[in-house]
């Protein structure tokens, strides 16, 4: 508890220079001391997470404090990191600090992580103190599963056989070990069962990889283990791609479920292959991110977190709220679906805080954008709406994906990150 | 103290110019226009991946802030607003990728976003400086 009141004093006096300026530059309202309408506590500095926390203090008109909790330093974009791979994109493209968010909307910020939820005393633990709240956020994101892996659970096997699922050095990893491989070389990858992040990100990720090898080891290839039946997101635009663009390059083999790994000779089995590979690519089955998790979000045989979809309130914690890629939303784990969740919630919990009614039916978009080379990306785009019968987000009409990739969405794809990374961190 | 501070913030919330439209004055203010206010504002925050934040776009490709792809929607003539996203949602215009999202608007969440477009400040917004990943990262 001491540390937790020392912070609280200690970073007040830091922010209150800040909420006010933000405030008089504003519309010079005269402001009390002290937030009146409570404390929202974000776990994750993610899409979800940096996307709630500055909504919350842009339409509560910084009358709640907002603290976010997140151990890393820095904010690396998963959405383009596939593009590192293909080597049209460095990792510096992609990293950004947290400090303009913070300055702008004066949000607290504790670099941190969380060991404990305790949702009846309104209390998280950290490594190194308490915070209490009025309500809580949870955005972890995905935690791997290597419960049908486990010989990839620790982090040496991880750096042989990198997932590069969270982008950061395991991205430049995997970079680095298709740049050292002879041409000639097999790389293999695998999609997992769905749902996991991004649905489209492997087949994304076996395009980049095809466009390297295409232009720098033309006499190699990429394998593509699929655990569902097919391609799942895209579906007739990746095939072509792989057909044509990446023919002979690409082979992509559905149904083909990783069963186990050697490490050491990098060989993985499938149901109905033994394949060595020289570069071998795991992306594990994913779950509820590990707060989620010990925060008791999740039933025991399920491993995402079910919510009050006009809220993001939990199912099973009460002013526990859950965002982004943990939620059991049966729909795309994407960015932009992380920071449309964080809108909603963001919008629910000022309402709530102000003893008012959260919106009762929203709506909102999904785009996301996968890339085939360096110049050319392709779309699906979909407005989700609120039915109120099922209590479920469901996709509206009109959705859809693009009639073919080109580089006029490439250039849309590029606009869309400089944009969504401008609208989550400044 | 509570009662105080709730109708403080409902106060701020009601006059600010900024996040909301105004209101003609407080005879109008209910519960219920408050959440019709909030449904559109977080409709049209989702519009922000690629429109930027209240529409003030960092990255379009058109020939002028207002057309093109990405272009910045923050005070964009309601008229014309509605007119672009009617056509993306009865074909008549063409679309790469609107008329997958103005075909599930209804055509009053188009003319409300319209309206709370026209009304967002354009300020000068630019990208995020991307800084060197640190050795410390996971």
């Amino acid at each position: 508890m001491n540390n937790a009141n020392h912070f609280n004093r200690r970073d007040f006096i830091k922010t209150a220079g800040v909420v006010g300026a933000l405030l008089l530059s504003n519309n010079g309202f005269a402001r009390a001391t002290k937030p009146p309408l409570g404390r929202v506590v974000v776990v994750g500095g993610g899409y979800a997470g940096a996307t709630a926390a500055k909504y919350l203090r842009m339409w509560s008109l910084g009358n709640i404090e907002v603290i976010v909790v997140e151990p890393n330093a820095q904010f690396v974009s998963c959405p383009l990191s596939n593009l590192v791979l293909g080597g049209s994109k460095s990792i510096n493209d992609l990293t950004f600090g947290y400090d303009a968010l913070k300055a702008n909307h004066g949000i607290k910020w504790v670099q941190d992580t969380v060991t404990a939820v305790d949702a009846n005393a309104k209390k998280i633990t950290m490594l190194r103190g308490e915070l209490n709240y009025d309500r809580l956020i949870v955005a972890p994101g995905v935690d791997f599963n290597y419960d049908s892996l486990p010989m990839l659970a620790s982090s040496e096997a991880q750096q042989q056989i990198p997932h590069a699922w969270k982008a950061g050095w395991q991205t430049v990893n995997l970079r680095n070990q298709l740049e050292a491989m002879p041409d000639g070389g097999v790389f293999v990858m695998n999609v997992p069962k769905a749902p996991y992040r991004c649905p489209p990100g492997p087949y994304e990720r076996a395009c980049q990889v095809a466009f390297y090898l295409k232009n720098n080891k033309p006499k190699s290839k990429v394998i593509v283990l699929d655990a569902n039946a097919e391609i799942i997101s895209k579906k007739g635009l990746f095939a072509k791609v792989f057909n044509e663009t990446y023919a002979g390059i690409v082979d992509y083999r559905p149904d083909n479920a990783i069963t186990g790994v050697d490490v050491a000779s990098k060989t993985v089995n499938t149901e109905f292959d033994k394949i060595k590979a020289d570069v071998l690519n795991i992306i594990p089955p994913q779950r509820a991110g590990k707060i989620a998790q010990l925060a008791h979000l999740i039933e025991p045989d399920y491993p995402w977190c079910e919510v009050d979809f006009l809220t993001y309130e939990s199912k099973l914690a009460k002013n526990v709220h859950v965002l982004g890629d943990s939620v059991a939303a049966g729909q795309p784990k994407s960015a932009h679906m992380a920071t449309s969740q964080a809108k909603v919630c963001a919008n629910a919990i000022v309402q709530l805080m102000a003893g008012l009614a959260p919106d009762p039916m929203p709506v909102f978009a999904n785009t996301c954008y996968s890339f085939v080379d360096d110049k050319q990306a392709m779309h699906v785009a979909n407005v989700f709406r609120y039915d109120a019968n099922k209590k479920l987000m469901l996709s509206a009409e009109g959705g859809g994906v693009s009639m073919s990739p080109s580089e006029k969405e490439g250039a849309y794809a590029q606009n869309w990150a400089q944009n969504i990374w401008a609208d989550t961190l400044t | 103290m509570k009662k105080l501070s709730l109708n403080r913030f409902l106060i701020l919330l009601l006059t600010t110019s900024v996040c909301l439209p105004k209101f003609g004055n407080a005879a109008e203010v209910s519960s219920f226009t408050a959440v019709q206010n909030t449904h559109i504002r977080a409709l049209a925050a989702s519009c922000a991946a690629c429109h930027g934040t209240f529409g003030n776009s960092v990255a379009s490709s058109g020939a002028d802030d207002n057309s093109g792809a990405n272009a910045v929607l923050a005070g964009m003539k309601s008229a014309e607003f509605k007119e672009k996203m009617l056509g993306f949602k009865d074909g008549s215009r063409k679309a790469t990728v609107m008329h997958h999202h103005a075909k599930g608007l209804t055509v009053n969440e188009i003319e409300q976003l319209a309206v709370h477009f026209s009304e967002q400040k354009r300020v000068v917004a630019t990208p995020i400086k991307s800084q060197t990943l640190k050795a410390s990262h996971e």
